[in-house]
């Protein structure tokens, strides 16, 4: 299967011409893709492999002894080494590829059930999406467990001396988001991590938001356990991988039942598969597995040093010219954030100047972002959020910046 | 005038405008200028809660029609409201039920009435036909 994603030195111009969809327009407009956070766009590299796939290579994998079976889960087999180099993990089958990062942090999340006891504790951060709220509750509910929450200050940055007061002998768990989708700060994991360590506390890192960013290194950082979902790293939509140290795999129970993550079954007894094949119940998303492979290579041939270098060129400019807009307030202006801008106008609902936006052929996100305790801690219904990737340009961002001023002008 | 014709009467005004721009901005002075609710019927009774935007409706019986008002935090939203309060404000309960809001696509705005908007929109417009059964079911 071929896959050429050859950028040797970054020209986002040729970079643009990878993207298929980049070229169509939306209410007459060329199209602006400014909701990189919410999903990312395909290269052709990726729509080549997918079709490709279901040209030539569909089948079940894992278990038939024909040709094409055989094939497909090569392919299969070799995104997953794909996925463990791109994150540094010591061994395959501690990457684990799941339906994306809620299904990650679930599989976790209802694995604790078994490790966990009343007056043991959660930690998770006040800047997370929903998806990262409700399944610690719900094991907490199970449990008996405390949910503690890490508090952030007004620029959208964990207050980090709350978080060593949370942390005791009590925390088994923390779970944080290295990079909030809706403001975008990026959260210091590393430090993070090795105080939840020194606790005993296992940590679980969501790296939706960061993977398309920044290249994670699970040894390095020595995390426990990180969830992250192809569809924002230039991958399909319905595939993500779970990360966990061998040991802390071994501990959890399997989430589903079902084919593939079995040994022996008999009505009296089933013994589980090894890893990975005990978390993976079931025929998984093998085309999706593979095009997520295709896109972790994609992503690293253009290079994710180039890439974040790029976006932050972006970031810094949109924030310069949206800043001179009057009445306009960026929510999230952490030291440390990513290629977000999350905005309001004085007395204009994010609603409208999303709409208007729409007309202009601008693609962006209103609302709460899947965080109403962040909406809630600003005191605000919601955002409009710009969220950029690296074959976004700064023309693009010109233009933004004149529709947000005429959807001002319209709305006032 | 009845539905239908209030409906044509929209259309016809908005089949005045050139381009998205001047429709919009229409909307836009529609919701700036209608003082849609009294401000004690703002409360979570009368709330429907789209993910983006909240609506607020209310509705009386006065005589034999139902009167309703309405509010949204979004103004885009609250013009969309203006015009539906237009249509089925002050009409016999049994009209309303048989009534339709075709004439939305007709005037370019069908976006706005996309289930998957989650702007509040469509659920007000059930509750308006909940709110003429219920009357229609009271006169029975």
């Amino acid at each position: 299967m071929k896959n050429t994603g050859d950028h040797t030195t970054f020209n986002v111009d040729s970079i643009r011409k990878d993207f298929p969809i980049l070229n169509r327009e939306v209410n007459g407009k060329p199209l602006i893709y400014f909701d990189n956070a919410a999903t990312s766009q395909t290269p052709q590299q990726v729509i080549d492999v997918i079709v490709d796939y279901y040209s030539n290579y569909n089948a079940n994998i894992h278990r038939g002894v024909h040709t094409l079976s055989q094939e497909a889960t090569d392919l299969y087999e070799d995104a997953r080494l794909k996925i463990q180099r791109h994150i540094n993990a010591k061994h395959s089958y501690e990457t684990i590829l799941t339906s994306g990062t809620t299904h990650g942090i679930n599989l976790v999340a209802n694995g604790f059930t078994t490790l966990l006891k009343k007056g043991d504790e959660v930690i998770v951060s006040a800047l997370e999406h929903h998806s990262n709220i409700v399944p610690w509750q719900m094991l907490c509910e199970r449990t008996g467990a405390t949910l503690k929450v890490i508090p952030m200050n007004a620029k959208g940055e964990l207050i980090l001396n709350d978080y060593d007061a949370l942390l005791s002998e009590n925390t088994k768990l923390v779970f944080v988001n290295h990079i909030s989708n809706a403001l975008g700060t990026i959260n210091p994991i590393a430090q993070m991590i090795e105080k939840a360590h020194q606790v005993g506390a296992a940590v679980l890192i969501d790296g939706a938001q960061s993977c398309p960013h920044i290249k994670p290194d699970v040894q390095a950082l020595d995390v426990d356990f990180y969830v992250a979902s192809a569809h924002k790293m230039c991958g399909p939509t319905g595939v993500g991988l779970l990360y966990g140290k061998e040991a802390w795999l071994e501990k959890l129970p399997p989430y589903q039942g079902g084919g593939e993550m079995i040994d022996q079954v008999t009505f009296e007894e089933t013994t589980y598969a090894g890893l990975p094949h005990k978390f993976e119940a079931g025929t998984p998303n093998i085309c999706g597995g593979i095009a997520f492979g295709a896109a972790v290579d994609y992503m690293n041939a253009i290079g994710f040093d180039a890439i974040s270098a790029y976006e932050h060129e972006l970031l810094d400019y949109a924030t310069e010219q949206l800043t001179h807009i009057e009445g306009l307030k960026i929510y999230g202006t952490a030291e440390e954030k990513t290629s977000v801008i999350s905005f309001n106008i004085d007395g204009i609902h994010p609603y409208d100047i999303g709409t208007i936006l729409d007309k202009l052929g601008i693609a962006v996100r209103t609302g709460h972002h899947c965080a109403q305790p962040i909406m809630d801690f600003f005191k605000i219904p919601g955002t409009v959020r710009a969220s950029f990737a690296f074959y976004n340009t700064k023309a693009e961002i010109d233009t933004l910046v004149e529709g947000v001023k005429k959807a001002k002008m319209m709305l006032s | 005038m009845t539905i239908a014709e209030i409906q044509e009467e929209i259309i016809d005004e908005f089949s005045m405008f050139d381009d998205w721009e001047e429709r919009y901005q229409y909307m836009i002075d529609l919701g700036k200028s209608l003082p849609l609710i009294d401000e004690q019927y703002k409360t979570e009774d009368h709330i429907i809660k789209g993910c983006q935007s909240k609506v607020w409706v209310h509705a009386e019986m006065d005589n034999d029609k139902v009167e309703f008002t309405a509010d949204s935090d979004a103004i885009i939203t609250k013009g969309i409201i203006a015009i539906l309060i237009r249509v089925f404000s002050n009409q016999r309960p049994k009209d309303i039920i048989k009534s339709n809001t075709d004439f939305i696509d007709q005037i370019g705005l069908k976006e706005h009435l996309s289930p998957t908007r989650a702007n509040g929109l469509v659920s007000m417009i059930k509750q308006i036909k909940m709110y003429a059964i219920a009357y229609q079911t009271q006169l029975n």
